[in-house]
């Protein structure tokens, strides 16, 4: 007789996933025969110790497993004695604890692919609520008090973006959900999109019934199998539940969402090269304005947010925008998802209140530098970002601090580097991203790039020659302000924040020509033929 | 015989995605991910016959296919292994990954083994920095990687073609 109460939830966000869960899952379900619910959840976060287990409802996680330590797993939630005890990660891990999850909340509660888990724990209420109970005006006016502002990077207040879409006299509306999550070292929006789709779902036709759209697209990095299948498996679920497509919970609106699958271009992130996408062509950015509030989609007005802004919604029409409001700092309200990567001991998803210290996150929620190794920078927001030094760990982090700092929140990838990271060599790797995701429309951003880049890995080589640091700082700053869009606005931005925080290193580079980190190869390339 | 029957179904593929879409111009993109993973890759004719059926330049065509990563106009090997060039992956040392590469077999990204064995590309982000270094080798992903470790996991992998002679040239 199975316990509705007993279950056990797979991990089955993309890390776990690779890591084996799926064989987890298989094993678990065998020894459990019947015993307790097994099932999928969305990502438990901490990635670098998958595949997790999760057990409900004592709510403790397991570890590592695998399948050969499914039964003992099974057994140990069931209350009796293993042979082997599985290794359960501590109640009250830090990296647990620290959190406050909103976006996050569904995660090990609801199975990905079932979309009755999603309305057992309250799924949709804020959809029938919207339509049943509130003005389009109304859910606007709750979101203007949430004080939320666009998770994708820019930090745009989204009530006002919403705002726009609606007051746009159109016959046809569109909302689009920015899936195009191209900073190296971001996950967070996989994340959310693999493991609770139905959230982003629910999210976009609240924001299609405020706008007055009917149809939304979500457009999804190729590169995200798992998302794209979950998300198509969601869609088909919400329609047959009356959540999506004509006469949705029993009113006259109808909204309808297609996938759209991007083939593979970072610029794509940017609002009107990913219409441009969409619509079938080159993803190009176009200048603005217009804006895409009012010449968006097929010239129509179309409202567009990233995916973490949309999974924030439903929460804040069921609880109120004043509850939402009371979470976080004066300027950024709220919550913010943070992918921690790189040289940090729990590497994985995190979900924290603005106003934080940048030091809790990488060192209580993060657990430090492993191998003994000396913190030297955070890097966040991608190639449009900064790095943090570690004098500044302790300032609250935020999007006004953040940028004061010469860095951003962006769309929150976080990469921890220790003493073995040279920082020149960090703004190489960055500029050459750039450099190589220029769509080449306009030329600071297609010829600046490469000759920056020439410039910097020049110094790396050993080879810059005095004056060349000069001109790299002007380069940069003509790229800076020429540059049509934020792929090519932003591109200097990892040189200009290494360069402030640690010049010293640029110097012994240039007029040393040494090293200090001694990643550099600092002697010419050899051409091999 | 066999290849033929493998060129039909490709073509039947792309003709399906054709009609679900109503030839719709803004479903270039989505048409042309069918056709790479029918064939492995874009042909001539392959853009030729897009072009043609949604009314399109075949300029337009051509620039779609040629503007995006994931869409490639060579064919690739018989496997594929993907280094990711992710920022974590970077930091934990993906560079050395493909150094080993590239030392192992001669050849770099993008490139193709001139036995047609093995298809080198980079991946600007796997999206699994807990597993860093990460890459793909046929699809399954691997983590933590290290140089030694990748090239004996690709040696066995092209090791046990030639155990198996391909279909035809026994």
């Amino acid at each position: 007789m199975s316990d509705d109460q007993l279950c056990l939830a797979v991990c089955s966000g993309a890390g776990c996933h690779s890591a084996g869960a799926p064989l987890v899952r298989e094993a678990i379900e065998a020894a459990a025969h019947g015993t307790l619910r097994v099932k999928g959840s969305g990502c438990l976060g901490l990635c670098a110790r998958g595949p997790l287990v999760l057990a409900q409802p004592t709510g403790a996680i397991y570890e590592g497993v695998t399948a050969e330590s499914a039964p003992s797993i099974v057994a140990h939630a069931l209350g009796r004695a293993a042979e082997v005890p599985p290794p359960v990660l501590p109640a009250d891990m830090p990296f647990f604890a620290r959190q406050h999850k909103i976006v996050l909340s569904d995660m090990g509660a609801v199975d990905p692919e079932r979309i009755e888990d999603y309305l057992a724990v309250g799924g949709y209420e804020a959809l029938r609520r919207a339509l049943h109970e509130m003005t389009p005006q109304q859910v606007i006016d709750e979101l203007t008090r949430s004080g939320l502002r666009g998770r994708g990077g820019a930090g745009y207040p989204t009530a006002v973006k919403w705002g726009l879409v609606a007051r746009a006299q159109a016959a046809q509306k569109y909302v689009i959900c920015n899936g195009d999550e191209g900073d190296p070292g971001a996950f967070m929006d996989r994340c959310v999109m693999d493991g609770d789709p139905h959230r982003v779902l629910e999210g976009m036709a609240i924001a299609g019934y405020a706008v007055g759209a009917s149809q939304g697209y979500v457009y999804v990095r190729g590169e995200y199998p798992l998302a794209v299948q979950r998300l198509q498996r969601a869609i088909h679920q919400a329609e047959r539940q009356g959540v999506l497509g004509a006469r949705i919970l029993d009113t006259p609106f109808q909204f309808r969402v297609d996938l759209r699958i991007g083939a593979g271009a970072y610029v794509c992130g940017e609002e009107t090269a990913l219409i441009a996408s969409i619509e079938g062509g080159r993803g190009t950015p176009r200048a603005r304005p217009p804006y895409p509030a009012s010449h968006g989609l097929w010239g129509q007005p179309t409202l567009i947010n990233n995916v973490e802004t949309f999974a924030n919604v439903p929460p804040i029409v069921r609880n109120g925008g004043d509850w939402y409001a009371a979470i976080g700092t004066e300027k950024s309200r709220g919550t913010k998802v943070f992918a921690l990567a790189g040289k940090v001991a729990n590497t994985g998803i995190v979900e924290v209140p603005f106003g934080i210290p940048l030091r809790e996150i990488v060192y209580d929620l993060g657990g430090g530098v492993p191998d003994g190794r000396a913190f030297k920078a955070v890097q966040t927001g991608g190639p449009s970002g900064g790095c943090i030094p570690a004098d500044y760990l302790d300032v609250p982090l935020d999007y006004e601090s953040l940028s004061r700092l010469g860095a951003i929140v962006g769309s929150g990838g976080m990469i921890v580097m220790d003493d073995t990271s040279c920082m020149v060599d960090v703004a190489r790797y960055f500029l050459e991203f750039s450099m190589i995701e220029s769509c080449g429309k306009c030329v600071p951003c297609r010829a600046g790039t490469v000759q920056a880049f020439r410039l910097i890995d020049r110094m790396t080589h050993g080879q810059a020659v005095e004056g060349d640091l000069d001109q790299l700082e002007r380069l940069c700053t003509y790229i800076q302000q020429a540059s049509l869009c934020g792929l090519g606005q932003n591109a200097p931005n990892p040189v200009f924040s290494t360069l402030r925080y640690f010049r010293d290193e640029y110097t012994a580079h240039v007029r040393d020509r040494v090293c200090p980190a001694g990643v550099c190869p600092m002697r010419p390339e050899e051409h091999t033929a | 015989m066999a290849e033929t029957t493998a060129i039909d179904r490709g073509q039947r593929m792309v003709d399906a995605t054709l009609r679900r879409n109503q030839l719709r111009q803004d479903a270039l993109i989505e048409v042309l991910h069918t056709a790479q993973s029918a064939y492995g890759y874009l042909t001539p004719e392959m853009l030729w016959y897009v072009a043609r059926k949604l009314h399109l330049p075949p300029s337009k065509v051509y620039g779609v296919a040629t503007f995006y990563n994931f869409f490639t106009l060579k064919p690739t090997g018989r496997h594929t292994l993907v280094l990711c060039q992710g920022t974590a992956c970077y930091i934990h040392g993906a560079p050395k990954c493909a150094a080993a590469i590239l030392a192992a077999f001669r050849v770099g990204s993008g490139r193709t083994t001139p036995d047609g064995a093995l298809s080198v590309l980079t991946a600007r982000c796997l999206g699994s920095c807990g597993l860093a270094p990460t890459g793909t080798l046929d699809g399954d992903l691997l983590g933590h990687l290290t140089p030694d470790e990748l090239v004996a996991r690709v040696r066995a992998t092209l090791a046990a073609d030639q155990r198996v002679p391909a279909e035809g040239t026994a």
